[in-house]
């Protein structure tokens, strides 16, 4: 079996975002970028699926700028066997692009790959719209389960048993593969990648497609026809002092002048 | 609680965009070092360093090592720790690939070791140990014991160690008492006690091979009849298993002001079985090999840990609120104003960090040259090369280890009462910095190894490749206004260390004493005129990327840059000054009135 993991390049966890000076984007001139914490986290679960006997590829997919090839080698250097660079030509980093528009051209490659599983992070960390992945399962008609904290496929191959962690607690589902699972952060702890691993990521295959060769785009109007748009970020105001109340009474006054009640 | 992040960016600058790294990746078996590579690569060992390394740097200060029943116990958690280090391959990064090694250059080692050392000195050591172990034998071993050891010494299986030290010799291995004697079927054995060993043992890996220096019985008195003998702790059968103990045992181990976590063991050995490493009788040439890459894994030492306790420190000036800044409240709104604000934490603050980022972009200069010299077609070009890394080695080991010890001594200060007490970390920088002055050879020794044997050499080739890009830099500059309140000053100490470098060759030649007593002041001028140098280049660089970038980078090399100018490199005329007092008053005092 093939597992398909997709994957984004997000600014470092660590990385100090500023509004740039149009109002409508973020400075990422000299931040540095990783791949999304929860796509290393789907990684790792297909590496270890994989490593199980219970698949025989992993193959990593970003729809991005040409330099998400550094996340896609990052990915390869974990153990992945093959990526493949959607080049978007930066559409989606101008809001060109929308979630459904992306879900599409993933769909598009999930289609030509034909993989039993797909694994996606349940969000990325920079936008967090949580969007992409019910989408994609929705434009496959595959059955999905979101927020995987276990994902365990039985021995032959047919199905997989998903622990989701849902606001009640833990649900147990069943899925018929192919089928399309989100991770959450405690499924794994994802490895380090070898510095051997590192070295022989860069000969492993890497193939690049242009966005607009993959179809798929055609019946949203395609690039430019984003259904989103960004009409502005402003930085968090910067925390206020805070102030000492004697009573329930002044708490519940204090709280109604700032019409916060 | 003290974190640690990798500056990457500083980094990238000095191997790229200051050293031209690029370059690397042209010579014959670095062809794999290329951009993409080495930040995926110093990418990883930043998470590594931050995650597995740094989280043990306190806990394994607090518990240190054990000596229990003989053997040693490394603090909780070294163990699991090191074997992601080792399974990871990082052990083999610089090794030679023909051996399992990765063949990755030492510009880049150094940025890697540097990152290491900031997390964690103490567990970084273990496998340093090990890297100068392969290193040694690289360069002196025969291909059997080659076959034999450096694989598994290179993927981590095994541990290394530099015998030299014995309770009678520190400095003057001349002294050196260990005997091997030959058996017939060409190993030795080897009797003696050695003390002061890093990483003598430990439960880190499953076999230590140990570099020992010892005499032959035929071998002529002195420092011209040291051999160096592999002497592994437990022994090789021919099928590869663990053998049995091969008569080496640890005697105990040293309790440190620092690098607590780092086992330093006396070893004894009992007719443990040997193997000769190189030719009789020139063991010392080849434990050079060793002690030169070393040094300059001690000089990063200095500086990585002056950076750690920057990140401390700063963190630190910026959150805690005490007193008002002198021309006025600058957050009215706060019971006071971060300590940043203060005249003088920013002096302390801009100094370590002027030493640090100086320190690195000469250590990557340094480590590109050792590179070229490895590799670079042109024989010239490689003599060269060598020559300037050679002079510059006991300048990086001994500057910037003083340098070192005075950063973590600042970021200390920063902290005012909270940096004295064991809570934030900032003590265990200042106790794990100090030891980087002394072993490796002292920094006295190193500056008596700068004024005697690195001057002196090939009459004064060695000093030609460091003077001439100076010297041609000036010239280029001097009439660039933009870089004027840099070129002047670096003309003015470099005019200085020119002068002490002629009276110290004239006064020396004279009077052995005079050149002993120069001798540190001279290294410390050396030093600030070496960072000088490397800032002015940074900031020619810098003024020239700094329009258009929004990160501040550039624009706070240059003042950092200007920081050094003015506020540190004064520092050379004390320094000419003394030294140029001459050696009377240091010599003549009277012995008895000590």
């Amino acid at each position: 079996m093939k597992i398909l993991v997709t994957i984004k390049r997000t600014p470092h966890r660590d990385a100090r975002m500023r509004v740039a000076a149009d109002g409508k984007s973020l400075e990422t001139g000299d931040i540095a970028f990783e791949i999304n914490p929860f796509d290393e986290i789907a990684v790792e679960e297909a590496l270890r699926i994989k490593e199980a006997g219970k698949a025989q590829e992993v193959v990593a997919v970003t729809v991005g700028l040409e330099v998400a090839r550094e996340q896609l080698l990052a990915a390869l250097a974990m153990g992945a066997d093959r990526g493949i660079l959607v080049n978007s030509g930066g559409a989606a980093e101008k809001q060109e692009l929308d979630s459904l528009q992306i879900a599409k051209t993933l769909s598009a490659v999930i289609q030509s790959e034909q993989p039993g599983l797909v694994i996606m992070g349940k969000l990325a960390t920079d936008d967090e719209n949580w969007q992409i992945a019910p989408m994609v399962a929705e434009l496959l008609g595959w059955p999905q389960a979101t927020f995987a904290s276990k994902l365990e496929l039985s021995e032959d191959g047919k199905t997989a048993q998903v622990t989701r962690e849902v606001d009640a607690g833990l649900e147990e589902v069943e899925l018929t593969l192919p089928a399309l699972v989100t991770v959450d952060l405690r499924i794994n702890e994802p490895r380090y990648a070898s510095l051997p691993g590192i070295m022989k990521a860069k000969r492993k295959p890497l193939d690049v497609i242009e966005i607009e060769d993959l179809g798929g785009l055609a019946d949203l109007g395609g690039i430019g026809q984003s259904c989103v748009r960004t009409v502005s970020y402003r930085a968090l105001p910067a925390k206020e002092k805070g102030i000492l109340v004697d009573s329930a009474a002044a708490l519940a006054a204090a709280l109604k002048e700032r019409k916060l009640v | 609680m003290a974190s640690y992040k990798a500056p990457r960016r500083d980094m990238r600058f000095v191997y790229y965009e200051l050293h031209d790294g690029e370059r690397l990746a042209q010579l014959p078996g670095y062809e794999e070092a290329t951009p993409d590579m080495i930040e995926a690569i110093l990418e990883e060992a930043a998470k590594i360093a931050e995650n597995v390394l740094q989280p043990l740097n306190r806990t394994g200060d607090e518990e240190g090592c054990a000596f229990e029943n003989g053997t040693v116990r490394t603090p909780a958690g070294f163990k699991e720790a090191y074997t992601t280090f080792a399974q990871g391959g990082w052990t083999s990064l610089g090794g030679d690939p023909q051996y399992g090694g990765q063949g990755l250059p030492s510009a880049l080692s150094v940025l890697v070791s540097e990152m290491l050392l900031s997390a964690n000195l103490s567990l970084a050591m273990y496998p340093g140990l090990g890297e100068g172990a392969c290193h040694a034998l690289e360069a002196h071993g025969s291909d059997e014991l080659k076959q034999m050891f450096l694989p598994k010494l290179m993927d981590g299986t095994w541990g290394g160690t530099m015998c030299l030290t014995e309770a009678q010799c520190g400095t003057d291995l001349g002294l050196i008492r260990s005997k091997a004697e030959p058996r017939e079927d060409g190993t030795y054995l080897i009797n003696g006690t050695k003390t002061f060993i890093s990483a003598g043992d430990h439960d880190l890996t499953e076999n230590i091979i140990h570099l020992v220096l010892a005499r032959l019985p035929d071998a002529p008195r002195g420092i011209k009849g040291i051999s160096m003998f592999l002497v592994p702790k437990f022994t090789i059968p021919a099928d590869g298993t663990l053998g049995s103990n091969n008569g080496v045992s640890c005697g105990g181990i040293e309790h440190k002001m620092g690098i607590r976590g780092s086992s330093t063991c006396v070893l004894n050995f009992d007719d443990a079985v040997g193997y000769l490493v190189g030719v009789p009788n020139k063991g010392m040439r080849a434990m050079f090999t060793m002690m030169n890459s070393a040094r300059l894994g001690v000089g990063v030492q200095g500086l990585a840990l002056a950076e750690a306790s920057y990140q401390g420190a700063v963190e630190y000036a910026r959150e805690r609120l005490q007193g008002r800044a002198l021309n006025g409240a600058q957050l009215p709104n706060k019971p006071a104003d971060p300590i940043l604000v203060h005249p003088d934490v920013r002096r302390m603050l801009l100094t370590i960090r002027a030493y640090t980022e100086g320190a690195r972009a000469l250590t990557m200069w340094v480590a590109q040259e050792i590179d070229l010299a490895h590799k670079h077609p042109d024989p010239r070009r490689r003599r060269d090369a060598d020559d300037l890394a050679s002079l510059l080695t006991p300048v990086v080991k001994a500057f910037q280890t003083d340098t070192g010890f005075e950063c973590t001594n600042l970021g200390l200060q920063v902290f005012g009462g909270h940096g004295y007490i064991r809570e934030h970390g900032m003590e265990q920088y200042v106790r794990d910095s100090r030891i980087a002055m002394i072993y490796e050879g002292t920094n006295g020794i190193q500056a008596l190894d700068l004024v005697g044997r690195k001057l002196a050499a090939h009459t004064g080739r060695y000093l030609r490749q460091f003077f001439h890009p100076v010297q041609e830099f000036l010239v280029a500059h001097a009439e660039d206004s933009a870089l004027e309140d840099f070129i002047q000053p670096l003309a003015k100490a470099f005019g200085r260390l020119q002068r002490a470098t002629g009276h110290i060759a004239q006064q020396g030649l004279k009077n052995p004493n005079e050149a002993g007593a120069a001798a540190t002041d001279y290294l410390r001028l050396f030093g600030l005129v070496a960072l000088a140098y490397q800032w002015t280049r940074m900031a020619g660089i810098s003024l020239e990327k700094m329009e258009g970038d929004t990160s501040g980078f550039y624009a706070a090399k240059v003042a950092t840059g200007r920081f050094y100018m003015e506020r540190i490199l004064p520092q050379s005329g004390a320094a000419f000054a003394t030294l140029m007092a001459g050696a009377k008053t240091i010599m003549e005092f009277p012995d008895e009135a000590f």
